[in-house]
């Protein structure tokens, strides 16, 4: 096990509270591009725990796999404006709430 | 020969087949010609194979052509039995079939249905050879309930006609509670003899008859109470006047000559059976003799002209039953016989006249027909005279051997006799009033109908069962008289065991009483005929003043007693408040219930299920993070079982 520059426990605390944020953020917040940006900021907890193990156990696995995460994230970052620029078209605001339509 | 007999009945089937598939395509003469031939070629095979029999050693021949059950412990085959009794049965059968098919050729020329009428007459010969000709019981029931279904077929073949449609229905249920007991018999008689192969069951008979006692008498009873249903006795006799709804040669071939007598034929072919059940045996006579007089009381007062007959073939076949029931197998049997021919003849003469009063069958709109249809008259008269019992013609001979049978026999009774002896003399009275009524006097119909003789493929099979009526009985002329008795000697080697087992060895009684009781038998025939005359032909006034003065027996005996609607108002309507008792409560409620209740709770559920997809998106992701959170927590609780639990 490599030595980390600070104790394990903190990357962990950080990674979690991040988590956190960005799952109250997606729950909570009424705009649309905050929602996705509490979306990145989830998959950017995951990416730093992935980092932090990568790195203690000597395993490259997890680094490339960070790559593909963040590649990811960045094509579904950008459907997910497209889908939010349609939104806007329609209804010209871009508040969640406003999307009620599937009823039953 | 013999071993080809299995084929006899296979002709009318192959006609019900042709003729059902084809007949609509064919074409009137094709039809008459498939359905006449097929029956025609079962009666030659029947006439050889008689005569094959006459020669064969031991007269009896078994022959079993196929394997149809053969489960441990149990085996039946397509078994076939030719020995004196199925050929007479089976030559009845196909001859009697034969003229009546030809008369249908002319009777049913005008109906559109004439495909389907000839297919259902076929198909009810088939069935019927099948039954005369099964070597076992189970076979025997094949025939039994195919005949049943053939009659409810061609009862109802107007079935556009209600009174039709639920005739049929009538006849069918009342046989089916018949069978009912016949299937119990079937069932007791493999339970206690290991076989339903007839000559197996026979043989053993005596053996298992010592160990059964009481069983035994069930079984006899049970039977009969299977020959009730098919051949019309108290307490199942009730289908058979409403059958006169059929067409008349229906009425002819299977209600008069061949299916009412499917039940004589069973109880004489178990004769081994009853001779060890002397109190089912007895109940055979008694209630074949109250039959017989409870039915030609109705007879009397019927305008009907199908249904005097009806009720008379209900009474004579009490008769055959009271024949059975003394022992006098072979008697039951020759009336049998001679029976068939009379009664055809009487019925295919009734239809020859409704044909001509374009389908009026009442007979005070009758009358004075015997100089416009000559042939029918005295084809008519003949059969008349038959049935009244006046010799030399046939049905005297076979009613007046049942008369003596019941008085001499050592299980016969003198109350018995007289019950026979009354019911001759309203027989001979019934009968010759139709005859009156309907060919004598001055016509009592519109002037705008015009009876004329019937074609000859009507006038041709009458002349032939009326030659039958008057020779038929000669075969079994008695040796009272100087005959030779060869019917009864014929038919001997059958009721065999019956007759040791009954002590009916030759008789030894003197011939005097015989001739008495012959006379006896023939002066209440002249005397019956005397009275109808002076009823129906002289003084017609005096029918009136009687019926005027017994208002009371009158109204008795014209609604039958009103045993249908006793029927109707003891068994049916309970047994049908129970079924829709039933049906409301089981069928509607339980089944429809759990049916219904399990659609509606699943559509409850769903409603339910429903609320949770309101269409708000925070709601959305809410229960989508809700989601993650179980299945990872399940994932990881599962995970750790394994590595740690």
């Amino acid at each position: 096990m490599t030595q980390l520059p600070v104790p394990l426990e903190n990357y962990l605390i950080l990674a979690g509270i991040l988590f956190v944020l960005g799952v109250v953020g997606v729950i909570v917040r009424r705009n649309a591009i905050i929602i996705l940006m509490s979306v990145e900021l989830m998959l950017n907890a995951s990416n730093l725990l992935l980092l932090v193990f990568a790195r203690i156990y000597n395993d490259i696995g997890g680094q490339a796999m960070v790559f593909f995460v963040l590649t990811v994230a960045a094509a579904e970052a950008a459907v997910g404006l497209a889908i939010l620029v349609s939104v806007y078209r329609r209804k010209g605001s871009i508040n969640v709430d406003g999307l009620n339509v599937l009823k039953g | 020969m013999l071993d080809l007999v299995w084929t006899i009945p296979l002709w009318p089937l192959l006609g019900f087949l042709l003729n059902g598939f084809f007949g609509r395509r064919w074409g009137k003469s094709t039809t008459d010609f498939v359905a006449c031939a097929t029956v025609f070629i079962s009666f030659v095979l029947s006439v050889a194979a008689f005569f094959a029999l006459l020669g064969f050693p031991g007269r009896q021949f078994q022959v079993m052509p196929f394997e149809w059950i053969g489960v441990q412990g149990f085996s039946a085959a397509f078994g076939f039995l030719f020995d004196p009794l199925s050929a007479v049965m089976a030559l009845v059968v196909s001859g009697v079939s034969f003229l009546i098919h030809v008369y249908s050729t002319g009777y049913m020329s005008h109906d559109p249905d004439q495909p389907r009428y000839f297919a259902f007459l076929n198909l009810f010969v088939f069935f019927m050879l099948t039954l005369v000709l099964a070597g076992n019981f189970l076979l025997l029931y094949v025939g039994w309930e195919g005949v049943g279904l053939c009659s409810y077929l061609l009862i109802g073949f107007w079935f556009r006609r209600p009174s039709a449609a639920k005739a049929g229905m009538k006849a069918f249920i009342v046989n089916r509670i018949g069978d009912f007991g016949f299937a119990i018999a079937i069932f007791l008689i493999f339970k206690h003899f290991g076989t339903v192969n007839y000559l197996e069951v026979f043989q053993r008979a005596p053996v298992v008859a010592a160990t059964l006692g009481g069983t035994m008498t069930a079984i006899g009873l049970l039977l009969f109470l299977g020959a009730t249903g098919k051949s019309a006795q108290i307490p199942l006799y009730v289908w058979l006047p409403d059958a006169m709804e059929g067409p008349t040669p229906v009425s002819a071939l299977i209600h008069a000559a061949t299916m009412v007598t499917a039940g004589v034929y069973m109880v004489a072919r178990c004769s081994t059976l009853f001779a060890l059940a002397p109190a089912a045996l007895m109940t055979v006579a008694i209630i074949g003799a109250a039959t017989a007089l409870f039915a030609a009381t109705m007879a009397l007062v019927q305008n009907d002209i199908k249904k005097v007959l009806a009720y008379s073939t209900i009474s004579q076949l009490g008769y055959m039953f009271l024949a059975l029931g003394v022992g006098a197998f072979a008697s039951g049997i020759f009336h049998l016989m001679t029976h068939a021919f009379f009664k055809a003849l009487l019925f295919l003469g009734a239809g020859s006249v409704i044909h001509a009063m374009h389908d009026e069958q009442d007979l005070r709109k009758m009358g004075g027909l015997k100089n416009q249809m000559p042939t029918t008259y005295w084809t008519f008269l003949v059969a008349a005279l038959a049935i009244a019992g006046v010799p030399p013609l046939a049905g005297f001979v076979s009613k007046d051997e049942i008369l003596w049978k019941s008085f001499s026999s050592p299980i016969g009774h003198w109350l018995l006799w007289a019950v026979g002896a009354l019911t001759a003399l309203l027989t001979a009275f019934y009968m010759f009033r139709l005859v009156f009524l309907a060919f004598h006097g001055e016509p009592r119909y519109a002037h705008d109908v015009h009876p004329h003789e019937s074609p000859r493929s009507i006038a041709l099979p009458l002349t032939i069962l009326g030659v039958l009526s008057i020779v038929g009985g000669w075969i079994g002329w008695p040796t009272a008289l100087g005959g030779g008795a060869w019917f009864e000697q014929f038919l001997a080697p059958v009721f065999a065991h019956a007759n040791e087992t009954l002590g009916l060895e030759a008789e030894q009684a003197s011939h005097a009483l015989e001739y008495g009781l012959m006379v006896l038998s023939v002066v209440l025939a002249l005397a019956g005929i005397a009275w109808a005359y002076r009823w129906y032909v002289k003084s017609p006034a005096a029918a009136e003043s009687v019926k005027a003065r017994f208002p009371g027996i009158y109204k008795l005996l014209a609604n039958k007693y009103w045993v249908d609607e006793a029927y109707d108002a003891v068994i049916i309507r309970p047994f049908v408040s129970l079924c829709t008792a039933v049906y409301r409560y089981f069928d509607l409620g339980i089944v429809d219930g759990a049916a219904n209740g399990l659609a509606s709770a699943a559509q409850s559920t769903a409603a339910e299920g429903v609320k949770l997809s309101t269409g708000r998106f925070r709601w959305g992701i809410v229960t989508f993070m809700l989601g993650c959170v179980i299945a990872v927590g399940w994932a990881i609780w599962v995970f750790t079982q394994g590595k740690m639990g």
